[in-house]
């Protein structure tokens, strides 16, 4: 029963301060999947991810994307949270001041109680400390980290981690992991995905943006979506991924010439904004 | 070198001291009317059955007071002098009924957890809260220690030439026109005195003090650490400290003799309508630490600069300064640091929030005199501005003459962060909850400086703050 539901995102564009980078995305996503998201640096990746978690600076001009049936585009960010989706970033922001553990016991509070109001009783201390212990062990966290100021000063393969942990904490329906293999080093990686394959067990859907082969090595994707030009081009099985990995994008560009023109486009504009 | 703060510059001219005590045959007899001219400051002094020293000394300042301008700079102060009564007799006081208080003050009493007797204190309604027996026993344990803690008051009673060997040492009247004014209609405050090699273990907290001015307009302290002391002084409280009056004007005086240690921590929270003035000021000398942690919420406009002037060689002056300003508040917050000798060093830490139209400003001056060889100073000063409406400024005032010196200064000012607040929102936390998360983060490095008990009471205050700011 629980493997029926389903993230459901169709014909998805958003724009970013009014200029189109995502152009007609459409992703199903089922519990217990792993679907791998490949594609050139600037084709809409993160892009997907941070307008399904609903970043402000993220409008959605067309599309829809539902959660069983619930339209997620209707709901605040914490809402969208406490429904069921998480992703974790690709650059973490710090929260100086703010205790890794504080956090982290609002936010599986919240998640886990998704009715909670403001003051109401967090998880009671002495529960969530045993409990984040427990995960920091397996992840291979020091203990240290609770105390740290949320992202503050963490290296990044220790904001990857973080993400991780959180991703074991909250224990959400469906995660999108965008890029948290980059910045570790091979060892780290390896154990990033063997740790993400156990924390996910058999009931989380997995969207897992990547460059890399590693850490699809303990998740093997289901399913692999390749974007280009804020489009999904083409959707295929693991050998789709593998293919990607050998040989890069080049045949991709060949097959989809319209989408190439326009991340061609996009990748301009990015860089002449910035110019 | 600074001579304007080492005593020299106001003497009192007339000698015999009075040691008499004529307060309670005039008790019950004095009705204090508005405004200020000598008859009224000659009545407080009189009220008081104070030494003829201290009398002329209140006269004197009057006409200090009298002849000074208003500050050219910092807030707008619209203020009537003559529509302020400046001596309550404490049965005044206690004569208000708790039925005047405003309801909102309840509901903060109420939400922050304070017991009925202390808010009643709190509020100006009942001059004392049940603290006696803490209060008892504290005494008579500072007492064994040669340790004196009492009310400045009862100090130029009991304790004359210590009081006036030191008394508007730190700041003359001339210092600026509310010193002068405080100077005149002084009532209330703290006196401390730690003897040699004392160390104090426990913050010594103002509430202890059994004083009858529950809450002094022109509250006046003066605190002598001598060498070798440490002594950590508490003074406020984060509920809001609600008075029919609008104009609190206080004198700090602080003496840190060599290597001794003083800290000074307050937390104001006055209600929307004060003017709150306050001159703050500590000499530090021979290897001695003086620090100021001041936190500031609430009124109409605060200015308040505490400094720290470092003597002689080896002085260290540190200075953690927040301010929370909302609508119609204007924080005009900051601290000073003169260094006098060399090898001293100085911080200043400042963190300002404002929102719904509040507006913070840090005012800041190092100064490093000539011959200050190998001094250092470093100073931070963050803002965080939490909506459009609110504004924030900064000025920093720097006067070197001295060259071999080191000197930082970093500024920051910031918004809530989309991203910052998308982030925490991300993991399930609503959006008010985040603002708050952040706004303590922001404000943790003051608030782990605070007594247990302090800081706890900080983050609440702050989450009542913050409800109602966002959505």
């Amino acid at each position: 029963m629980s493997n029926s539901e389903t993230l459901t995102i169709k014909d998805l564009h958003v724009s970013v301060e009014g200029k189109p980078i995502l152009r007609g995305a459409d992703l199903t996503l089922k519990r217990g999947e792993t679907h791998a998201l490949m594609g050139p640096n600037g084709s809409g990746k993160s892009t997907l991810g941070l307008a399904i978690m609903g970043h402000p600076a993220y409008e959605v001009t067309q599309g829809t994307v539902e959660l069983d049936g619930v339209n997620l585009l209707d709901l605040e960010a914490d809402e969208r949270a406490r429904a069921g989706v998480f992703m974790a970033f690709q650059r973490p922001m710090a929260i100086p001041g703010v205790k890794m553990a504080d956090f982290l016991r609002h936010a599986t509070t919240n998640v886990r109680n998704p009715e909670r109001k403001e003051g109401e009783e967090l998880i009671p201390m002495r529960e969530f400390r045993k409990e984040l212990r427990g995960k920091m062990e397996d992840l291979k966290i020091d203990t240290e980290f609770a105390r740290r100021y949320v992202n503050d000063g963490f290296s990044g393969g220790e904001m990857k981690r973080a993400e991780i942990l959180q991703l074991a904490m909250l224990q959400p329906k469906f995660a999108i992991l965008d890029e948290t293999d980059s910045g570790l080093d091979a060892d780290a990686v390896k154990l990033a995905s063997a740790s993400i394959a156990d924390i996910r067990g058999g009931e989380m859907g997995v969207l897992i943006i990547t460059h890399h082969e590693r850490l699809l090595e303990h998740n093997r994707p289901d399913v692999t979506h390749v974007m280009l030009g804020g489009r999904i081009v083409e959707t295929g099985g693991p050998e789709l991924a593998e293919e990607l990995h050998r040989d890069g994008f080049d045949r991709i560009r060949a097959d989809y010439p319209e989408a190439a023109a326009e991340e061609a486009e996009l990748t301009q504009q990015t860089t002449g904004g910035v110019a | 070198m600074a001579t304007d703060v080492t005593g020299k510059a106001f003497d009192p001219t007339v000698g015999e001291v009075n040691k008499y005590d004529f307060r309670t045959e005039t008790e019950g007899v004095f009705k204090a009317r508005k405004g200020i001219d000598r008859e009224i400051v000659g009545q407080i002094s009189e009220m008081k059955g104070e030494p003829a020293w201290m009398r002329e000394f209140r006269l004197e300042s009057l006409k200090i007071f009298e002849s000074k301008p208003m500050p050219s700079w910092g807030g707008d102060i619209e203020l009537d002098f003559q529509d302020v009564y400046y001596y309550l007799k404490p049965t005044d006081e206690q004569g208000k009924s708790w039925d005047d208080v405003p309801s909102e003050i309840k509901e903060t009493f109420d939400r922050l957890g304070i017991p009925e007797a202390e808010k009643k204190y709190l509020a100006g309604v009942k001059a004392q809260f049940e603290s006696e027996v803490v209060y008892g026993s504290l005494q008579e344990d500072l007492a064994k220690q040669g340790v004196i803690f009492t009310d400045t008051d009862t100090a130029v009673r009991e304790y004359p030439d210590l009081v006036r060997e030191h008394f508007a040492t730190v700041i003359p009247p001339t210092d600026n026109k509310f010193a002068a004014l405080n100077s005149a209609v002084w009532s209330g405050g703290s006196f401390i005195y730690v003897p040699p090699g004392v160390n104090i273990e426990f913050p010594l907290q103002a509430y202890f003090r059994i004083n009858a001015e529950s809450m002094g307009q022109f509250e006046r302290t003066l605190i002598l650490v001598d060498e070798g002391a440490k002594v950590h002084y508490v003074e406020g409280c984060t509920a809001p400290m609600y008075t029919t009056e609008s104009l609190h004007s206080a004198v700090v005086e602080v003496k840190v003799m060599k290597e001794a240690r003083c800290r000074y921590t307050t937390i104001q929270n006055w209600a929307n309508n004060i003017y709150n003035l306050v001159t703050k000021r500590a000499l530090a000398y021979q290897d001695a630490t003086m620090e100021w942690v001041d936190g500031n919420l609430g009124s109409h406009l605060t200015m308040k600069y505490p400094a720290v002037y470092m003597m002689e060689p080896g002085a260290r002056g540190e200075i953690l300064s927040i301010a929370f300003s909302s609508a119609n508040q204007h924080q005009d917050a900051g601290a000073k640091l003169v260094h006098c000798a060399p090898h001293t060093t100085g911080q200043i830490i400042s963190k300002s929030i404002s929102k719904n139209g509040g507006r913070s400003s840090y005012r800041g001056l190092v100064k490093v005199e000539e011959g200050a060889k190998q001094s250092k100073s470093n100073v931070v000063c963050d803002a965080l501005i939490l909506d459009e409406e609110s504004r924030s400024d900064t000025y920093p005032y720097i006067e070197i003459d001295e060259q071999d010196v080191t000197i930082g200064h970093e500024a920051s000012v910031s918004r809530i962060g989309e991203e910052q607040l998308f982030y925490l929102m991300s993991r399930g936390l609503s959006e008010a909850e985040a603002s708050t998360m952040i706004v303590n983060g922001f404000i943790e490095p003051l608030v782990k400086e605070l007594p247990m008990e302090y800081a706890v009471e900080m983050n609440r205050l702050i989450e009542l703050q913050m409800e109602g700011s966002v959505g």
